[in-house]
């Protein structure tokens, strides 16, 4: 170690702790066994008092690597903040004295857990550096925002607002996209607070769709520089250093430079061609959705004619969910969540511009969503459009006349009804680019089937839209259905390509009103990275977090698993083969350091060493002492605070149990297991977050990673002649307030069963 | 059919929803019903009836007007008011089907021996005479309303109950001659009688809105 660390310890004694712990002996472990210079005790080490003593021996030069023993690493952050020092805190609070009972028979066995939480944060601390950003970006006020329609002229709009330039990418020769022949819009509010259930209540109305005034505004923004029917050809770098070559059409290229990237290509219109049971195709009179408002805007406020023959339209009939939420080849099987909408406001053009016109909405669900939704469907109602729960099955055609066949699921019967003319609801399927992980996904499918259908999605590839030059692929990767993979509840705009947001109806199906919001939250998101880039700080989940992953280039393999498995593609290889990381691409989740068989991948603040230090600090009682020691290794995104609410809410611990939080069960080193058997602990516990298609892995495919890596587990427990059960892996979310401390008993309970491990030395 | 009815069909031909509308107490909520069901699991009396509220409310808008207006489900209607309480569109469910059952009965359409609807003409009837219903009479008639069998056996088992009734002074037998009326019965009649042209001025415009 080298002679300018100087250690430093604190013990709080608040909270309980000094009353239910013996401080004394803390200290002296502190110091003796931790290595500490000194070990400093004080009453309420949050208060101001107590955070000057910790201030006054950084700023004396006697600290340079600090541990605090008080509570939770998650409690308490504002006041422990001490970003010039390395900081490692032992949780007496939350970890020991709150997860134990009271009372003299348990005396013993919580303070030693408490010991061993001093003990490991102090051979944590001593194998921490203070990271510093690596200083590889500068600040770049500049957007690239790629699509064509409301979403990224809103995008840009924003960005502009905020002070940032945008270049906008349009594909087409037209801002506008998908809503350019948009006759009106579904309303954006609900009605006043205070309107009442009337049936003659004033309610939201069909709207000005507001397209051109948006075009008109991105035009005339000296902020934002806007490429129409031009294509992003190759996007290198990583945030506040990204590099982007923009071609046009006619040829030309041009090589700009940004801070981040927000993609909000939005969808296509389904394929309508596909449904030959509505007879689209076969007569000019079943028109889709969008079709439908081409002939409102040339109706202009007149009758609707049918294509056909130009008559007036008297009876017209929706069909909703066509070719939607089924699981039929070559339909949608989700709902796309804009189209319910949509036909209460068609069904109202002809309402108020057909005199006379029945207008018939042939529902299953007739979902609402927005501000407007609910009130809107009662201005639907009011207008007299009428609502009837029906599967349309099938549209005959006879002579000029169409006859809908559909099931009243109401009246429950087959039934029919005759109009000049049909209207298919039909969905959104995504406008995204290529799924990086298409050709991934035929090597890892388990079936033939699956194999076979997976191919087939690599066959039907779309082109690339950013020409990514990463080292995992050309564009996004998708979760389901071909939408780009983002966690819609907790972070929704984060795709898997850091510094890259996606808005709108690219990441799942939208509204034109979701897909403005989101625009506007994408673009939120895309500058703070930008600005997060240019101080060398992570994006979410460690918002914030100076350190990046190094590696020690003689030790390295160039075994590849590193810029395979990470899930944000963060990392490239050199032309050596030898892995390239680029620190603002990287989200900080170590699961290319849990994924290194040599080991060579470390953080300044988090590595190898810092964990399995921990693991060795703790103290071993012999095979016959009957005190079994459990290691707990808990993702500190859902696991560990899990934990520490059972601790609040009064739960109850093994005592046997040591808990250490990791950054991402992906990040755990099998190394760490290995030591942990040899070293004699008697069962380990993994605490990660959900996987797979509905995960809650904050670094998406982390879990994923170390559920495959700890499913080989099974060999080494063999080698070492152990039990099978000595090991579980565990999904915890962070609701799991009592089931988490009970894993962790359970194990307990498992090892009483089966007996120590022979490993104690 | 009678010839009010013909003249119903051949005026609503494609849109009995409209026919609702215009000749229904009430009928222009039918649109506003959002087929949520609360009104049909809400009626205490709902299992009962051939089609329940809400079936009712959609069999409207899908034009299926002979089995609305012949139906006896309305009929069936107590006036206990859970549907209107809990209709989260507040629609006055119980007013409609009391419209219906009052247009239906209009147009002839009533189901042979609905016996909700004798009751209500025999109560009609009975309160047209003295401008107060006598209500032995009234009781005697619900007795015999289902026959004359029925009628004396019915009377013979409610015999001490009625003995009790005229005991406590709460039935006066003598009323059985005629009973007693209001006090300005010509003025009742009056009443009724313009209530009735007035009425009948709407009907015979066929779709004034009633109560507009």
């Amino acid at each position: 170690m080298a002679a300018d660390k100087k250690f430093a310890g604190y013990l709080c004694t608040g909270c309980g702790i000094g009353d239910r712990l013996d401080a004394k002996q803390l200290t002296q472990i502190a110091t003796r066994e931790g290595k500490m210079a000194a070990c400093k005790q004080h009453p309420m080490l949050c208060s101001a008092e107590g955070v000057q003593l910790i201030r006054d021996d950084i700023a004396a030069g006697s600290a340079t690597h600090i541990m605090i023993a008080a509570c939770s690493r998650r409690a308490k952050v504002e006041a422990f903040s001490f970003p010039e020092v390395a900081m490692s805190r032992a949780n007496l609070r939350e970890g020991v004295i709150w997860l134990r009972p009271e009372g003299d028979e348990h005396q013993e066995t919580t303070q030693e857990m408490a010991d061993d939480y001093v003990r490991m944060a102090c051979a944590e601390v001593r194998f921490m550096t203070q990271p510093t950003g690596s200083g590889e970006q500068s600040l770049n006020r500049t957007l690239l925002v790629v699509g064509n329609g409301v979403t990224a002229m809103t995008s840009a709009l924003e960005a502009a607002k905020a002070g940032y330039g945008v270049h906008l990418v349009c594909d087409e020769g037209e801002l506008g996209g998908v809503y350019k022949d948009l006759y009106k819009r579904v309303p954006f509010r609900a009605a006043p607070v205070g309107v009442s259930n009337a049936r003659t209540a004033p309610l939201p109305q069909p709207e000005d769709p507001g397209v051109a005034e948006m075009i008109a505004a991105v035009q005339g923004n000296p902020k934002i520089k806007v490429h129409l029917n031009a294509k992003v050809t190759k996007t290198s770098g990583a945030p506040g250093r990204f590099s982007a070559d923009i071609s046009v059409e006619s040829g030309s290229t041009a090589t700009e430079n940004f801070g981040a990237i927000v993609q909000a290509t939005d969808y296509k219109p389904y394929d309508a061609s596909q449904l030959p049971e509505f007879a689209y195709g076969k007569s000019p009179d079943v028109v889709t959705n969008f079709e439908l408002e081409r002939l409102a805007k040339a109706a202009n406020g007149g009758p609707l004619k049918r294509p056909s023959d130009g008559k007036e339209v008297k009876a017209v009939a929706f069909i909703q969910c066509a070719g939607q939420r089924s699981d039929q080849e070559g339909h949608l099987p989700y709902c796309s969540g804009f189209c319910c909408t949509e036909s209460i406001k068609q069904a109202m053009y002809f309402k108020a511009q057909n005199p006379g016109c029945d207008a018939t909405v042939l529902f299953d669900d007739l979902r609402t969503p927005g501000a407007a939704g609910e009130d809107f469907y009662r201005a639907g109602q009011q207008a007299q459009v009428t609502f009837s729960k029906g599967k349309a099955s099938a549209v005959d055609i006879n002579g000029g006349q169409l006859t809908v066949k559909f099931k009243d699921l109401i009246l429950d019967e087959d039934t029919a009804m005759d109009c000049d003319l049909v209207v298919l609801a039909t969905g959104q399927v995504p406008n995204s680019g290529p799924d990086p992980y298409a050709q991934l996904a035929v090597d890892e499918a388990p079936t033939e089937e699956e194999k076979a259908a997976a191919r087939k999605a690599l066959e039907v590839a779309p082109p690339s839209i950013l020409n990514l030059d990463y080292r995992q692929g050309t564009d996004l990767p998708h979760l389901k259905h071909g939408f780009v993979d983002s966690h819609f509840i907790c972070f929704p705009y984060e795709t898997r390509r850091t510094g890259i947001y996606a808005a709108g109806p690219v990441r799942r199906p939208m509204d034109m009103k979701q897909a403005i919001d989101d625009a506007a939250g994408a673009t939120l998101k895309a500058i703070q990275a930008a600005e997060n880039a240019a101080r060398g700080a992570a994006a979410h989940p460690r918002v914030g977090d100076l350190s990046y992953p190094t590696f020690r280039k003689e030790g390295c393999t160039q075994c590849k698993r590193c810029t395979v498995e990470c899930p944000f593609g963060a990392i490239n290889e050199d032309e050596q083969k030898y892995p390239q990381f680029n620190e603002s691409r990287c989200r900080r989740c170590g699961t290319c350091m849990g994924a290194c068989p040599v080991r060579v991948i470390s953080f300044e603040n988090y590595s190898i060493d810092s964990i399995g230090q921990q693991i060795k600090a703790v103290d071993m009682p012999d095979e016959f002492s009957e005190k079994p020691r459990i290691l707990a290794l808990a993702c500190e995104n859902d696991a560990y605070p899990a934990l520490d609410m059972a601790a609040q809410s009064g739960g109850q611990i093994s005592p046997f149990a040591r808990v250490i939080p990791v950054r991402c069960l992906g990040s755990v080193s099998l190394s760490w297991i290995t030591d942990a058997l040899n070293s004699g602990y008697d069962g380990i516990v993994l605490m990660g977050c959900r996987r797979d298609d509905d995960y809650q892995c904050h670094f998406v495919r982390g879990s994923k990673m170390a559920a495959e890596r700890l499913s080989k587990v099974g060999d080494t427990l063999q080698q070492l002649n152990l039990e099978q059960e000595r090991i579980q892996v565990y999904e915890v979310a962070i609701t799991d307030v009592q089931r988490a401390p009970q894993i962790i008993n359970d194990m307990a309970a498992t090892v009483e069963k089966i007996g120590m491990s022979p490993f104690k030395f | 059919m009678s010839d009010l009815n013909t003249a119903m069909v051949e005026r609503y031909r494609t849109n009995f929803l409209k026919e609702v509308e215009a000749n229904v107490e009430e009928g222009e909520w039918v649109k506003m019903c959002m087929q949520c069901g609360v009104c049909s699991g809400s009626c205490p009396l709902g299992k009962f009836w051939a089609h329940p509220p809400q079936e009712i409310f959609m069999m409207i808008r899908a034009g299926k007007r002979e089995e609305v207006l012949s139906s006896d489900s309305m009929w069936m209607c107590t006036s206990c008011y859970n549907c209107i309480v809990r209709c989260p569109r507040e629609l006055p469910i119980t007013h409609i089907m009391h419209g219906l059952a009052t247009y239906a009965k209009r147009l002839g359409l009533v189901p042979q021996n609905q016996p909700t609807a004798k009751f209500a003409q025999l109560f009609w009837d009975n309160l047209m005479k003295k401008g107060r219903v006598n209500e032995l009479k009234l009781g005697l008639a619900l007795y015999f309303m289902n026959g004359f069998g029925e009628g004396v056996k019915t009377a013979l088992k409610k015999q001490k109950l009625g003995m009790n009734m005229m005991k406590t002074g709460r039935m006066n037998p003598m009323e059985i001659l005629g009973g007693h009326a209001v006090k300005d019965l010509s003025g009742f009649q009056k009443v009724i009688q313009k209530a009735q042209e007035l009425e009948d001025a709407r009907i015979a415009q066929h779709g004034a809105r009633q109560g507009a």
